[in-house]
């Protein structure tokens, strides 16, 4: 019997939550933001959901094959990116496009570079700012159920039609044309706070970002300083759903408490300057993307002091 | 609202409390016991008995002449069966003496109270008692007690938290030998000269607390503070910090900022040495775990086989896949029921497979939980990695020496990653790199 002992190293019990865990409670505060962008969007959007998911899956499984790694479709990480890439689509975008985004997410974003843990950009966004070069058209046409097309807020923004603007309950709500699951502040809130609640992310990041945001549009967006209307901003667009859902990604963002608020306020300055100053309406995609470039140079320079100690010389 | 101090980090684990309502029950003398001339951290002893000599009970038989060591003396009266080299329950090889016991115990003639009238037969006292930290750092208390003319200390704390699940031991040694502690707290105080005493101890044990609340109201300067139960809290590091706000630096001691801390059991222990003069040879452990059938606190004497401890809390229930030594979080597995209960043991632990059994590993996902959990504010996810890819540069930069091997990282790691493990590693490669270093310059030395 004795033969039979098992020795390791301490701790010798664990904590019940793993990987699969908190993948499944993104999910979880995914789901209210999915619901309203059907609602809003008509079955079109429930498919294009299904589409991307099952499609990233398939991509994560083929992948293991492909490179002789262990399964990890389990693990529900690549429903994350799928559902994270699904709601960063305009409803109306062809399937097609869909799958190639699923595709380029998993295989040449996360896969390639190590699988989970080990990609430096964020595999749903990464692949939906390769869309958006590559088929631009279909990537910004924003068409209701009932095939009217219409401009997004921030495209009305950047156009100077303030008059057609939807007011601030829509926007909260989530009743404006944009990409399916960005535009219900409400229900993507529901869903950061359920994260937060659950410590799956803190709220350092997301309250940087939104901040900065907030901050840096109500100094330079109006007709004179301080003037901007910086809820419109905030509301508007994707922040929302980028400062919870994709500037908290672990695998791309800095781990430290320091870290995480320096990344939050590069992501909020260069989505404002992008939005304010360059041809695009939206910024948020390209500043996290840009801003999980810098995460290894970020975490460098905060290491943290250890308890009692001295000042770390970086 | 009232909020309790406390040091940032930790984690919330369950308190497996079973015992803590368990009078201790004495374990008989059996049949040999097996003693290692290292029970405490510092240099190991040397046997002053030879194979086939007789000894009693609370005979020296190892000492030496390191300063930070403590002398071991025989728990049994019998025969010394036995000198040899066996591997130590924590892993290295330490000469153990073997003592065939004769069932009579009978005393030996050294065994008197001691004669204490100044601090220096006190620390004398101290020392020839053979305690060491019986928190489960083993640190001898003779030296923790005797800190360099220029240390001022002010405070003594008395580590009670007991923040290690299942583990009742302290608790009991409050809750049966009360007015030892008191005792012993009065003699260290009155000796050492500390007029400023914490009893620093879990919000988990309200009996306890108000037990010492009432014992402490009598005297001036004992303060009973409730902490918040939270693991780590009883770490000697974060226990200074919630108690006093001091924080000891990395490689400093409490002395350093003004604090000696000693564990409850053995200022307990003081109390009744400075009484019966009986050395340290027993000790309270508690024993639990799911394969356990009867889970206990037992007295038992130092040396006592695992199975003999096991054997009187009536065996196993299912078939044993883990025997810990300590806590979960920081205790030792054991490869043999052969090992024996040592000075510091506080608890004997059988798992069953079912609980025992840690998940596989899963590739870390950078979610950060191993640095929010960590007491002393490392990046055990960096270390992990420099340690694995031996990157020297990487384990100086994130301050791997500093870790306290509390067991938080890995017990929150979502990918169930062995944390502790490769920051002992770490540990080690930067130990050889610093010996090596340290050979190739005494070698240039000689050369030049």
């Amino acid at each position: 019997m004795e033969n039979n002992l098992h020795v390791s190293s301490s701790p010798h019990i664990r904590a019940e939550t793993n990987t699969r865990d908190i993948m499944l409670d993104v999910i979880i505060a995914l789901v209210p933001a999915s619901v309203m962008g059907v609602y809003f969007f008509g079955y079109r959007a429930l498919l294009v959901i299904l589409v991307t998911v099952l499609a990233a899956v398939l991509a994560e499984y083929l992948a293991a094959i492909v490179l002789k790694r262990k399964q990890t479709i389990g693990d529900l990480s690549a429903v994350v990116t799928g559902l994270l890439l699904a709601l960063n689509f305009p409803p109306s975008i062809p399937f097609w496009i869909a799958i190639v985004g699923a595709f380029i997410a998993i295989m040449l974003v996360k896969q390639l570079f190590g699988g989970i843990g080990q990609n430096f950009m964020n595999p749903a966004l990464a692949a939906r700012v390769i869309l958006l070069i590559s088929w631009p058209v279909q990537m910004t046409r924003w068409v209701w159920p009932d095939g009217v097309s219409s401009a997004t807020p921030l495209v009305i923004l950047k156009r100077g039609l303030m008059a057609q603007a939807p007011g601030y309950l829509d926007l909260f709500l989530g009743n404006v044309a944009g990409c399916i699951g960005e535009t219900s502040a409400a229900a993507l809130l529901i869903g950061g706070i359920y994260l937060v609640v659950k410590k799956v992310i803190g709220m350092e990041t997301p309250l940087a970002f939104i901040g900065t945001v907030g901050l840096f549009t109500w100094i330079f967006a109006g007709g004179s300083l301080f003037t901007g209307d910086f809820l419109y901003h905030i509301l508007a667009g994707g922040l929302i759903l980028g400062a919870f859902f994709m500037a908290t990604d672990y695998s791309t963002t800095p781990v430290t408490r320091r870290g995480k608020i320096i990344f939050g306020i590069g992501c909020g300055i260069l989505a404002s300057v992008i939005r304010l100053y360059t041809d695009y309406p939206e910024g948020v995609s390209f500043a996290i993307i840009l801003m999980n470039v810098a995460t290894q140079l970020i975490d460098r320079f905060t290491v943290p002091r250890s308890f009692g100690g001295e000042k770390n010389a970086a | 609202m009232f909020v309790k101090k406390s040091f940032s980090g930790g984690v919330e684990v369950p308190h497996f409390k079973n015992t803590e309502n368990i009078q201790t029950e004495k374990i008989g003398v059996p049949d040999e016991v097996i003693i290692p001339m290292q029970q405490h951290s510092g240099a190991p002893c040397k046997p002053t008995v030879k194979e086939g000599e007789p000894v009693k009970v609370g005979q020296v038989i190892g000492i030496s002449e390191s300063f930070i060591s403590a002398p071991i003396h025989s728990s049994v009266s019998g025969t010394v069966a036995d000198i040899s080299s066996m591997i130590f329950p924590d892993g290295r090889y330490v000469a153990t003496v073997v003592i065939k016991a004769d069932g009579k115990q009978d005393i030996h003639e050294d065994v008197k109270p001691p004669i204490c009238t100044n601090k220096e037969e006190f620390i004398e006292a101290v020392k020839n008692s053979g305690l060491v930290g019986l928190g489960g750092a083993g640190f001898p208390a003779h030296v923790k007690l005797n800190p360099p003319k220029d240390k001022n200390i002010d405070t003594l704390i008395i580590n009670a938290a007991e923040c290690e699940p299942f583990i009742t031991s302290d608790y009991r040694e409050i809750m049966e030998n009360s007015a030892d502690i008191m005792d012993g707290i009065d003699a260290v105080t009155k000796f050492i000269g500390v007029s400023n005493v914490i009893i620093g101890i879990e919000d988990n044990k309200p009996e306890a607390i108000s037990l010492l609340k009432k014992l402490a109201a009598g005297k001036k300067g004992i303060d009973v503070k409730a902490l918040r139960t939270r693991y780590p809290q009883g770490a000697e590091k974060m226990l200074i910090y919630a108690l006093t706000g001091r924080k000891v630096p990395p490689g400093k001691l409490p002395m350093d900022v003004g604090v000696i801390v000693m564990n409850i059991t053995s200022v307990g222990f003081v109390g009744r040495y400075l009484k019966d003069g009986m050395p340290l040879i027993k000790k309270r452990v508690t024993v639990d775990g799911s394969a356990v059938n009867r889970p206990s606190n037992v007295e038992a004497l130092i040396g006592t086989k695992l199975s003999d401890v096991f054997d009187f809390c009536g065996g196993f229930k299912t078939e044993p896949f883990k025997i810990i030594m300590g806590g979960p979080m920081m205790g030792i597995a054991q490869y043999t029921l052969d090992a024996p209960v040592m000075k510091y043991t506080n608890a004997l632990l059988a798992f069953d497979k079912t609980f025992g059994n840690v998940p596989p590993e899963t590739a870390c996902i950078r979610c950060g939980r191993c640095y929010r959990a960590c007491p002393v504010n490392l990046m055990p996810l960096h270390i992990n990695r420099a340690a694995l890819v031996e990157d020297m540069d990487a384990l100086h930069k994130y301050h791997t020496m500093d870790c306290i091997e509390c067991g938080c990282c890995a017990y929150s790691c979502p990918a169930r990653i062995p944390l502790v493990q490769s920051i002992r590693l770490g540990k080690t490669l930067i130990k050889k790199a610093q010996a090596k270093a340290k050979k190739d310059e005494s070698q240039k030395d000689v050369k030049s």
